[in-house]
């Protein structure tokens, strides 16, 4: 093991849905280490497990049996106080369906992390700024998510999820929703990210947006079967080197 | 995460709604804006009803023969042996109030607390006319000078007769606003003779105007000297009553006491025998009408506690609207970061928002709507009512707006986000 702990260090993670026999065994023992900065794609079919693994590691939903350690904190003794408090600080979320607030503008949607952080409203303002220019909707701050287009809200979605700065980026199938351009760009704002050495996890079953990840893992009824390696940890994403993005 | 915070965030969701916002303060509005009026109106019937009391004397007591004072006891027995008890003997007939026994019972030593008496006589819808014009007097007083400050009536112009005019038997009267009203019109009363029964009185005097009093107009009376109403209106009986006044609002007791003594031993009333006469207290009949007063204000004012309460459920049901609509923002909120607290807490100050501002404009309706006459009560505002009625209101919205709210804050995100 190495002196800094992984990001990410999931063991025998397993998740069961109901009782008895009608029980559904979504997760069946995963265990999984992400380092830093690597870029990580789950990759699976519809009911292998890996929406149930990304609330899992998101903290949205507890596991049935195992250990996630988040950043070499072990998240399952953890109280429902320091729970938000993780989600907050260590992990930034980015959703299929975007998930904003309606009727709250972009710059808002943005500084509702921090504000639940307890940040100062300058300091608050001057980072969602910053986090909005980062995702390239500088001149869309004021506008409400439901006058956004879908890519639009998936930057700012993004830039929600950058914004208080975490330790893991988690998308759950961020593009699936999106079109061929809007795709490109959210996908080029997580090469950047990559590249600039963030840890991403994402969820995808589009082989296009998992050959731009550093590592796929591929999932089938809640098992890991497969776990390769397509850059290194501290090196550019693939996709960076193949288009010269910056 | 600041409460002024919270609190932007709970606006920020009230305003999303509008109409029901509004609508749910409305509900909160009318309820403490009618207990305010209500108990206002309450409040205010019953001032208007010591008021009219006051207005017929508060320190008078009215002494009046006793219509069930028969005789007291047996027979005493026959024979003329016992002659001498017959006169200190059980009676048969109730006494008539006499002048003397008004007279009896200004004594300085066995009555201390008693001011004035007046030996009270009325005739009943006099007709009285003057130049033509024609009025039904609906009663016509005949009695000492010192009535007039006994029962509270004051002069508005003119002067009262005196005891002269008593003792010389001369016709002169005093009038009300709606005898000078209807006889005289514009004219000016003062020093003019008005036909009563045959006989020219002259009108001295013209009393303030003291408002109806119940059933019948407090204004529509003539006060004129004993003898001269005796002597042509109701002739030399007994007297319909003696007022008396005592020497302050705290002396009514005693003075009522040492009346009933002197009366009492005049009529001829120990022990076993029923007095003839009755005295009626005006400061008990006061206490006993500020009694019902209160029953009738506590009686509007739970009806309108009620309306308050239902405005609070309203409350309840909207934020139970609320929360389950919002059950996808509330994981969104939890899934970046919210605590617990964040989350009751914008809900929390949702409903006392809602219920707050509901009842500040509640308290403003209800203060504004006292200011009008309601089915002829003016309105008097009981400044606790409406501490009360605020105070009910927000913890209402307390109360109400807990129960959604900890539902909101106890969703987990997973299942919060999964909601539809």
């Amino acid at each position: 093991m190495t002196p800094e702990p992984a990001v990410l260090d999931v063991r025998a993670l397993t998740k069961v849905y109901g009782q008895g026999g009608t029980a559904v065994h979504a997760l069946r023992g995963v265990s999984l280490r992400v380092e830093r900065g690597d870029y990580v794609a789950i990759m699976g079919a519809s009911g292998s497990g890996k929406s149930t693994l990304m609330n899992i590691l998101g903290c949205l939903d507890v596991p049935s049996g195992g250990r996630y350690l988040l950043d070499g904190t072990d998240v399952g003794v953890l109280d429902e106080r320091r729970l938000s408090i993780l989600r907050n600080r260590r992990i930034g979320f980015i959703f299929q369906s975007f998930n904003l607030i309606p009727r709250m503008s972009a710059l808002a949607n943005v500084e509702l992390p921090l504000a639940y952080g307890g940040v100062k409203p300058a300091e608050r303002r001057r980072r969602a700024r910053a986090a909005l220019r980062q995702v390239g909707l500088a001149d869309r701050m004021d506008h409400e998510p439901n006058e956004l287009s879908g890519g639009q809200q998936q930057r700012v979605a993004v830039a929600r999820a950058l914004v208080t700065a975490p330790a893991l980026l988690l998308a759950d199938e961020p593009t699936g929703n999106l079109d061929t351009r809007s795709t490109a760009d959210v996908l080029g704002i997580l090469d950047r990210l990559g590249l600039s050495g963030r840890t991403i996890v994402l969820i995808t079953h589009e082989d296009e947006v998992a050959a731009r990840a550093k590592r796929v893992i591929r999932l089938v009824d809640g098992e890991i079967i497969e776990d390769r390696r397509q850059a290194p940890v501290d090196g550019p994403p693939p996709a960076t080197v193949v288009e010269g993005v910056r | 995460m600041s409460p002024w915070e919270i609190l932007r965030f709970a606006l920020r969701g009230l305003t999303a709604n509008k109409l029901r916002s509004a609508l749910t303060m409305l509900g909160i509005l009318i309820g403490v804006g009618a207990v305010i009026m209500l108990v206002a109106v309450g409040n205010g019937s019953s001032e208007q009803i010591k008021n009219n009391i006051s207005r017929l004397g508060a320190n008078s007591l009215t002494v009046t023969k006793s219509t069930s004072g028969g005789g007291g006891g047996g027979f005493g027995g026959f024979g003329g042996t016992r002659n001498r008890q017959q006169s200190s003997g059980p009676r048969t007939q109730a006494h008539d109030l006499t002048v003397d026994d008004a007279k009896a019972l200004v004594d300085p030593v066995n009555a201390p607390s008693v001011k004035s008496a007046s030996p009270v006589v009325t005739s009943s819808s006099v007709t009285t006319t003057y130049e033509g014009t024609s009025h039904s007097i609906s009663q016509f007083v005949g009695t000492y000078p010192a009535y007039l400050g006994a029962a509270n009536k004051e002069l508005a112009r003119g002067a009262a007769f005196t005891d002269d005019d008593v003792t010389g038997g001369r016709k002169v009267v005093v009038i009300g606003r709606t005898v000078a009203d209807d006889l005289f019109g514009t004219v000016d009363p003062l020093n003019k003779q008005i036909n009563v029964g045959g006989t020219p009185f002259t009108v001295v005097g013209v009393l303030k105007e003291s408002g109806s009093s119940g059933m019948q107009d407090a204004d529509d009376v003539a006060i004129g000297p004993l003898t001269a109403v005796q002597q042509n209106l109701t002739g030399f009986g007994g007297l319909n009553s003696i007022v008396v006044e005592a020497k302050s609002a705290k002396a009514t007791d005693r003075a009522q006491s040492e009346v009933t003594d002197i009366l009492d031993q005049r009529h001829d009333i120990s022990g076993s025998n029923t007095a003839d006469f009755q005295i009626m207290n005006q400061a008990s009949l006061q206490s006993a009408v500020s009694a019902s007063g209160k029953t009738f204000t506590v009686l509007l004012g739970a009806v309108a506690a009620i309306s308050l309460l239902v405005g609070g459920i309203g409350i309840t049901n909207i934020m139970l609207v609320t929360v389950t609509e919002r059950t996808r923002e509330i994981g969104i909120r939890k899934a970046i970061g919210a605590p617990k607290g964040a989350i009751l807490g914008q809900f929390i100050a949702e409903a006392t928002v809602l219920s707050l501002v509901g009842g500040v404009l509640g308290v403003l309706v209800g203060v504004l709507g006292s200011l009008f006459k309601v089915v002829g009560v003016k309105p008097v505002i009981v400044p606790s009512s409406i501490a009360l009625a605020l105070g009910v209101s927000v913890a209402i919205g307390l109360f109400f707006g807990s129960y959604p709210a900890n539902r909101a804050a106890k969703l987990r995100p997973i299942e919060a986000l999964r909601h539809e």
